[in-house]
Order: structure tokens, then C-alpha cells, then sequence
């Protein structure tokens, strides 16, 4: 099996450049991140990405496979077309390999104040939820900041410093939907603006790349409809 | 000496949920406060954490703390200290409700209070009835858990060093720790964390096994590094076999889906624990199932070609109850088997799982070790908490949900020491230069070719990748040290991991660049990892009877009469010690080790 992988090291590397690897005997089913552990292991130890739980939880290995972002830990070989091509995750500054800075997507992640904010007194007991108040945070709190949305959004790209950006603001939606949140005015009103929320324009790129199944586009779209709500 | 320095109140070494619960008390109380960890807080594997945590709040069924209490001392295989799990399950509901508070979005009932479900080993009234006791948020209740914690530091403005590999623990000749040496994955620079209370709290060593539930960075570093500070471990003997994991995969499926009705069957259809645990049935406790799961593999009774494994079903709990409460290994198992559980059961091995050992603590969090007869010490400012910890309240077997509570209630537990200890401790002690050479030594090893003679014969039978080692000691440790041990074979097991360690010495690696270097962090890991197999294979080959995950098939029995005492394994010498467990509890009377049925 092909693999064609981009390759810099800054230490020694002027300019980025894509190395071929040839894999044999590769299993059924085996996962994109097993192959490469497998390059490593047994053809080229300085090729670098991280990588931790295997299974899609820890957001780890995200990167960008035959032009699309996903985790290799849960992408099989088996339907990829050949060479697979891989690239770190687009629009990010390289450290090595396949390695990005995650720097801005954190700011931007720590922007929205990813945090429940109550201001009534605090219970001996839990908060109460009901089940359908609680069922408002499925699909919004099993992000696992792996950083493959918000690479893959072009409004993101061109404004990394001022539009929060998909991952960003599915958490923001998060504690807004989350009936024990009591911000909701501070957290829309720190969104206004023309950029930190406005800047997407429903591309979904964002959506057809979540390995998780989430729904940045449609997170936003709540955001701004409460906006609209709230000034009216 | 050119190294940065920097200095804090409390460095905190890892930051899983243990980390980051006792990081968080920490910046509450104003400490200055500094997590190192080398991946990522919310990469952690605390992250891949699923059925959920236990605590008696009683929302499901009746329950109270002191029924748990009874579960945690008859799972432990009454090897636990029962003055630590009385602590720790008095604690439960309150350290729970605080996490709800904290923002985790746990599961609901219909009354708005939080999900509970049946988990293995947990009764009402002492051995009575199934309890439902184990808080969930779906399938992914670590996931919840430390990405709310985690959200709760950045709001206290804890001090992070992500993407830092700690190296080892910097100690002055009086023996006090004071700090940590790391480096920065990214830039290879080093730095000198100077501290006047240090917690380590870097998690488990499930890499130790070919086959384990457990993510690539669970090497057990900070238990390596204690162990090279002169510090035992303890009880390493112990380490769990998960019943469930994907068969020849590993990756776990929560015990959950047992507690949601799930069962085990063998290749007749047989739902073989009613033989096994008539009254528990496929929620008795982990060692029990995953031994009687090898038993009727053994016994030429497994499913598949190869016979080799068996089958979870769950088909008939509906696809709603599936989708609505097990959508994590749903997807894990469509992922990985291309097996929807609402239609098919999933085949299931057991599976290297949880170390219950660990460094040897009190209650309080405090590091201790013997001293003169039965005696113990605290080492003054060091700290452990969570799966590299043993406080002891797991024994010789964990009740599932037992650790995501252990972690949060000794994390928690841990600060509020170390906040008193700050009061009385203002000033950080003088650092001699040469109490960081040694581990300076260690890390400069890799950093350039000076292995090169060991490089340029890289085909002589004398050197060795970092992968082939590494690989060699997962399997030496599957084979003799798995679920079944005997003399001979654990024999065998402990000459085989000395073996490597020996070829460790001839380790070499190709990559000595400076910028994320992950092939230096994997020789550091299997390091660190060798020392905990030698830990584990040691301790496993002198005991000398069956109690809870260590089942000896030449020593059948538990023998209380000899062997009711923790295990300390030093490094030096590979030498054994013993200590009493604490049979005493808090406030109520002990519970006297009796036969375990199920
Ligand atoms: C798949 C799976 C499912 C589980 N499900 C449950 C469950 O449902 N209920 C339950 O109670 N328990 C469960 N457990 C067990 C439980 O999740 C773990 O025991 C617990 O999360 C461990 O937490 P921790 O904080 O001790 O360590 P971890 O979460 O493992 O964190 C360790 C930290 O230490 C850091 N670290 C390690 N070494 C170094 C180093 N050298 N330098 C710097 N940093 C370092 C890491 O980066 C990390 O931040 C499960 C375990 C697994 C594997
Ligand atoms: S929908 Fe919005 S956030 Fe998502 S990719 Fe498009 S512009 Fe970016
Ligand atoms: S929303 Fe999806 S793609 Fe984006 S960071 Fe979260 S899990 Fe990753
Ligand atoms: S390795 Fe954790 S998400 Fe892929």
C-alpha cells in the first residue's frame, strides 16, 4: 500500500516536501493510524504525529487524509484511494510532520468561556435537568477538540484571529443550551460584532468532517437566532 | 547550571481527572499552581473513561455509603484499606454533586436528578439486592468528566505546561522531593520545576500488555520515577483484566452494557455466569467474570472459528436504550467490527486494564513508607493520586466506577492537604546542582548520536529499536503474567523482563532532533515501562496464593493467615516488603475478610 505523507522538519528542512512509504502485508480493516506506527516502527522513526487513545475519544491525530480532515485512529485503509495522500491539518502552523500549532484553535476555544457560569446561590443536591433539557446537549458536549472543523472552514482560515471559528462555537452553544447556564446575555453579547460569530456563511465544511457526527453549522445557527430573539 | 527554573507552590504531574481535581482545589485556594502533562489536558486518557463513577446518592435504588463501602471491601478481595474506602465512599455523593456543579452533563432520571446504573459487584445492604449506583453521562462519563474539569481550570487560571515530558523527581539528600525536571516536547528545552508540594498524578501502565484497553501514553512514568526516588511500589501484583474488551483489539465496552442488561454468552448460546455467579449473574465482580470467560474458552467452549473469544449481547435491549445510553460503543464497535450491537452481539476477550497498584499513599494523598516495625512515613511535600496511586482503596480487585471516584475524590482530597501543608511551609528549599544530574544523564542519553557505536551495529544481535523492545515486553507479559499465573511461568516472566531490561542498556534511536521528537518520548516511555514490568512480574511470583485479579493456579486459595499485607517492591535489588492492610476503619467496625460468592 502507498502512502504519500508530507514531511518538514524545521531544523533541517528549507521548505516542506512529500516522502513516499510502501507498506506490505497490511491487514483488513487496519486503521490509518496502525499503518502509520507501522511506518514508523519499521521504516522511518523520524516521521512524527501524535496520537494517544486509538479509539476516537482523545482528538489526538487529527490530520488531513487524501484532502480531507479526519482521525486516522478511526479511518480504515481499506476504502482509501492509493497513494493516501496525508498532510497535517490545513490553515495551522507547522511544528513537524504532521504536527501542528493548536495554539489559536485553544485561545479561540478559551474565547467562548467553555465553562458553566451560575449565579443563584449553589444547592447541597444537584441542579435538576430534565431529561429533555439534558438531551439539548447531545451532539454539542462529545466534541473532542480535535481541531478537524475548524481547519477545514475557510472563514477560519482567512480570520483565525477574529471569527472563533466551528469548534469554538458548538461549545459556546453548549453552555447557551445547557438549561443550568446562567450567561446567556454575557455570552451572546461578547459574540456580537461582525466577526467572531458572523464570519461563517454556512459552508458546512465544518459538518462534513466532524468525526464525531457534530453539527458546528447548525450550533451557529442557534446562536444567531437567539441573538436576533434577544435584540428584538 | 543552564537550565530555566521556575517555581511554584504545587507542581501537579499529569493531568487527568486526578491532576486536574486536586489543580483545581489548588487555584480555588489561591495556590500558585503548575500542571505539567505531555499530552494535550484534555487527551488524557481519563477522556476514554465510559460506564460512569459510583456513589451511593441513592437516585435509582436504595443505597447508602456504607453499603458501598461493604461492595469496595468485598471486591477488593479484602485486601483494600478500609480506613481509606470508608473515606473515599463517604465522600462520593458530595464529590459528585460538585462535579455536577462544576457543569458535567450527566445523564438524567425522569425527576431531573442525575442517571445511575447497575455496575458490576454493587448490592444493597450488604450482598442483598442489585444496587444502581454507578453516575453516568451516557457512555462517555470521563469524557464529560475531564473536559468539565479541565474548563473549570482555565476559568481558575491554573498554570499549564502542556506538551512536557517529566523526567524525574528532583530530591535532596534529606530525601525531600522538591520538584521535577521536564522538557518541552516541542522545542526539547528543559526546565527545572521547582515546587514545595509535588503530586503525581500521571495515571496507569496498561501498555505494559499486547492487548489492552489503555492508550499508547499510559506507561506508568510517574511510578518509574517514584520508583527511582527510592520509593516502593506497591501491590503491583495486581492488575486488572477487563472482561470486555474487543476480542484481538482491545478497545474496552463498558461494563455499562452489562449494567443495562447485557450478558455473556458462550458458543451453545449458554449464558455461562449463572453457572459461575448464580445470584450476580454477568454483574459480578471483573475478576470473576474475565476468569470465568477464560475458563469456558479453556474449556473449548468460545465462539468463532478459532474458538478464542465470546459473545456480549445487548441486541435485546433495543435500539433506543442503545442509541440513548451506549452510543460510545456503538460507534466503537461499528468502527472497529463493522458490527451494529442493536443487531449483532460483539465478541469480547479480557483485557489488560487497570493498575491497581501503585505508589503507596494515605488517605490525605501523602506518600508513605515503612518505617522501623509496621510502621509508616509520610514524605514531607510528595503527593499521589489516581491509577499511579494506591491509597489503597481497590485491593486486590476495583469494582468498576470505582476509579473515575478514586481520582476525583483523592485528587480532591490531595489539595486540601497540600493547601494546609502550604501554610506551614512558606519558603522552597535550596536545589543542589547534583541532585538533577542523574536524571539529566537519562534524558541526554537520547539527544544525540553518542549511542552511535550502538547505531552503527545496529544488525549485531547486541542493539535494539525502542519498537522491538518495547513489543517484546508486551508480549513476554501477556504470556506470563496474563490472567492465569503459575510458578514456573511467572519464573520465566521475571528472568524474560530482566532480559530486556539488559537489552534496554543497547536501546538506540535514529532520531535525535530537536523538535517534537516522538521517537525520544517512546524511548523515556518504555523506560519507564520496563521498571513497572519488573515491578508487576516480582511481586506477582512471591505471592503465593489467589486474591482478587492475581489468580495462581499452584495456590488456589486465598490464604489470609500469610498473605493479608500489601506488597512494596523497591528497585534496588528488585527486594520484596510487606505492610499490614488497614483493617480498621474510620467510624464503623471492620468487615472481616469472608468467602466471595457471587
Ligand atoms: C477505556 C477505559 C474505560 C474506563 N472506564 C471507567 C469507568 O467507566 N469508570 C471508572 O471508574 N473508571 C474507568 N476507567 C478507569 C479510569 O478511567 C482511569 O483509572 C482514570 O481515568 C485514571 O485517571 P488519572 O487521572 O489517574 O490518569 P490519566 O487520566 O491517565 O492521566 C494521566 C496524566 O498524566 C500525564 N503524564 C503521564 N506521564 C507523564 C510524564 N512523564 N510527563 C508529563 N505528564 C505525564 C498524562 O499526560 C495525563 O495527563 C476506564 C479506563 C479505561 C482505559
Ligand atoms: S459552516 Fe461556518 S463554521 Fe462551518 S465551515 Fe462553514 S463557515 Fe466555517
Ligand atoms: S466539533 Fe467535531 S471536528 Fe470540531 S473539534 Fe469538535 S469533534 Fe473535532
Ligand atoms: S488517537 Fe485518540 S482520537 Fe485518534
Amino acid at each position: 500500500m502507498l502512502f504519500t505523507i508530507y514531511r518538514f522538519n524545521p531544523e533541517t528542512d528549507e521548505t516542506p516536501y512529500m516522502q513516499e512509504y510502501d507498506l506490505s502485508e497490511i491487514k483488513p480493516g487496519t486503521m490509518l493510524r496502525d499503518a502509520l506506527l507501522r511506518i514508523k516502527n519499521e521504516q522511518d522513526e523520524s516521521l512524527s504525529f501524535r496520537h494517544s487513545c486509538g479509539e476516537g475519544v482523545c482528538g489526538s491525530d487529527g490530520m488531513n487524509i487524501n484532502g480531507t480532515n479526519g482521525l486516522a485512529c478511526v479511518t480504515s485503509v481499506d476504502g482509501l484511494k492509493q497513494p493516501i495522500i496525508i498532510r497535517p491539518l490545513p490553515g495551522m502552523p507547522v511544528i513537524r510532520d504532521l504536527v501542528i500549532d493548536m495554539t489559536q484553535f485553544y485561545t479561540q476555544y478559551r474565547a467562548v468561556k467553555p465553562w458553566l457560569i451560575v449565579k443563584d446561590p449553589i444547592p447541597e443536591v444537584e441542579f435538576k435537568q430534565t431529561p429533555e433539557q439534558r438531551d439539548k446537549l447531545d451532539g454539542l458536549y462529545e466534541c473532542i477538540l480535535c481541531g478537524c472543523c475548524s481547519t477545514a472552514c475557510p472563514s477560519f482560515w482567512w480570520n483565525p484571529v477574529k471569527f472563533r471559528g466551528p469548534a469554538a462555537l458548538l461549545q459556546s452553544w453548549r453552555f447557551l443550551a445547557d438549561s443550568r447556564d446562567q450567561a446567556t446575555a454575557e455570552r451572546l453579547e461578547e459574540l456580537e460584532g461582525p466577526y467572531k460569530l458572523y464570519r461563517c456563511h454556512s459552508i458546512m465544511n465544518c459538518v462534513d468532517v466532524c468525526p464525531k457526527n457534530l453539527n458546528p453549522t447548525k450550533a451557529i445557527g442557534h446562536i444567531k437566532k437567539l441573538m436576533l430573539k434577544n435584540m428584538l | 547550571m543552564n537550565i530555566i527554573t521556575r517555581k511554584f507552590d504545587t507542581l501537579v504531574i499529569g493531568a487527568g481527572g486526578a491532576g486536574l481535581r486536586a489543580a483545581l482545589q489548588l487555584s480555588h485556594a489561591d495556590a500558585k499552581v503548575a500542571v505539567v502533562s505531555k499530552v494535550f489536558p484534555t487527551r488524557s486518557h481519563t477522556v476514554a473513561a465510559q460506564g460512569g463513577m459510583n456513589a451511593a446518592l441513592g437516585n435509582v435504588t436504595p443505597d447508602n455509603w456504607h453499603w458501598h463501602m461493604y461492595d469496595t471491601v468485598k471486591g477488593s478481595d479484602y485486601l483494600g484499606d478500609q480506613d481509606a474506602i470508608e473515606y473515599m465512599c463517604r465522600a462520593a455523593p458530595d464529590t459528585i454533586i460538585e462535579l455536577e456543579h462544576f457543569g458535567v452533563p450527566f445523564s438524567r432520571l425522569e425527576n431531573g436528578r442525575i442517571y445511575q446504573r447497575p455496575f458490576g459487584g454493587q448490592s444493597q445492604n450488604f450482598g442483598g439486592d442489585q444496587a444502581a449506583r454507578t453516575c453516568a453521562a451516557a457512555d462517555r462519563t470521563g469524557h464529560a468528566m475531564l473536559h468539565t474539569l479541565y474548563q473549570q481550570n482555565i476559568r481558575a487560571k491554573t498554570h499549564f505546561f502542556d506538551e512536557f515530558f517529566a523526567v524525574d523527581l528532583l530530591k535532596n539528600k534529606a530525601g525531600d522531593v522538591l520538584g521535577a525536571i521536564a522538557y518541552d516536547i516541542e522545542t526539547s528545552e528543559k526546565i527545572i520545576i521547582e515546587a514545595k508540594t509535588t503530586l503525581i498524578a500521571t495515571g496507569g501502565a496498561g501498555q505494559l500488555f499486547r492487548t489492552n484497553t489503555n492508550a499508547s501514553i499510559n506507561t506508568g512514568d510517574g511510578m518509574a520515577m517514584a520508583l527511582r526516588a527510592g520509593i516502593p511500589l506497591q501491590d503491583m501484583e495486581f492488575f486488572q483484566f477487563h472482561p470486555t474488551g474487543v476480542a484481538g483489539k482491545g478497545m474496552l465496552i463498558t461494563e455499562g452494557v452489562r449494567g443495562e442488561g447485557g450478558y455473556l454468552i458462550n458458543c451453545d448460546g449458554e449464558r455461562f455466569m449463572e453457572r459461575y455467579a448464580p445470584h450476580a449473574k454477568d454483574l459480578a465482580s471483573r475478576d470473576v467474570v474475565s476468569r470465568a470467560i477464560a475458563i469456558e474458552i479453556r474449556e473449548g467452549r468460545g465462539c468463532g472459528s478459532n474458538k478464542d473469544h465470546v459473545l456480549l449481547k445487548l441486541d435485546h435491549l433495543g435500539s433506543d436504550v442503545i442509541k440513548k445510553r451506549l452510543p460510545g460503543i456503538r460507534d466503537t464497535s461499528l468502527t472497529f467490527l463493522g458490527i451494529d450491537p442493536i443487531e449483532e452481539p460483539i465478541p469480547v476477550f479480557p483485557t489488560a486494564h487497570y493498575t491497581m497498584g501503585g505508589i503507596p499513599t494515605n488517605r490525605n494523598g501523602e506518600v508513605v513508607v515503612p518505617m522501623g516495625i509496621g510502621g509508616e512515613e509520610v514524605i514531607p511535600g510528595l503527593y499521589a493520586a489516581g491509577e499511579c496511586a494506591c491509597a489503597s482503596v481497590h485491593g486486590a480487585n476495583r469494582l468498576g466506577g470505582n476509579s473515575l471516584l478514586d481520582i476525583v475524590v483523592f485528587g480532591r482530597a490531595a489539595g486540601n492537604h497540600i493547601i494546609d501543608f502550604l501554610k506551614s511551609h512558606h519558603y522552597h528549599q535550596i536545589l543542589a546542582d547534583d541532585c538533577i544530574d542523574e536524571a539529566l544523564a537519562r534524558l541526554e542519553r537520547w539527544e544525540n548520536p553518542l549511542h552511535k557505536q550502538d547505531e552503527e551495529s545496529n544488525n549485531s544481535s547486541e542493539s535494539y529499536s525502542v519498537p522491538q523492545l518495547k513489543e517484546e515486553l508486551q508480549q513476554v507479559m501477556e504470556e506470563k503474567c496474563g490472567v492465569f499465573r503459575t510458578e514456573k511461568v511467572l519464573a520465566e516472566g521475571v528472568e524474560k523482563v530482566k532480559q530486556i531490561k539488559d537489552k534496554f542498556e543497547h536501546a538506540y534511536i535514529t532520531d535525535h532532533s530537536v523538535i517534537f521528537n516522538t521517537a525520544r518520548v517512546e524511548a523515556l516511555e518504555l523506560e519507564n515501562l520496563i521498571e513497572i514490568g519488573l515491578a508487576t512480574v516480582i511481586s506477582a511470583l512471591a505471592r503465593k496464593e489467589s486474591r482478587g485479579a492475581h489468580s495462581r493456579v499452584d495456590y488456589e486459595i486465598r490464604d489470609d493467615e500469610s498473605w493479608m499485607k500489601h506488597s512494596l517492591y523497591y528497585m534496588n535489588d528488585h527486594r520484596l516488603n510487606y505492610k499490614p492492610v488497614h483493617t480498621k476503619a474510620l467510624s464503623v467496625d471492620t468487615f472481616p475478610p469472608k468467602e466471595r460468592v457471587y
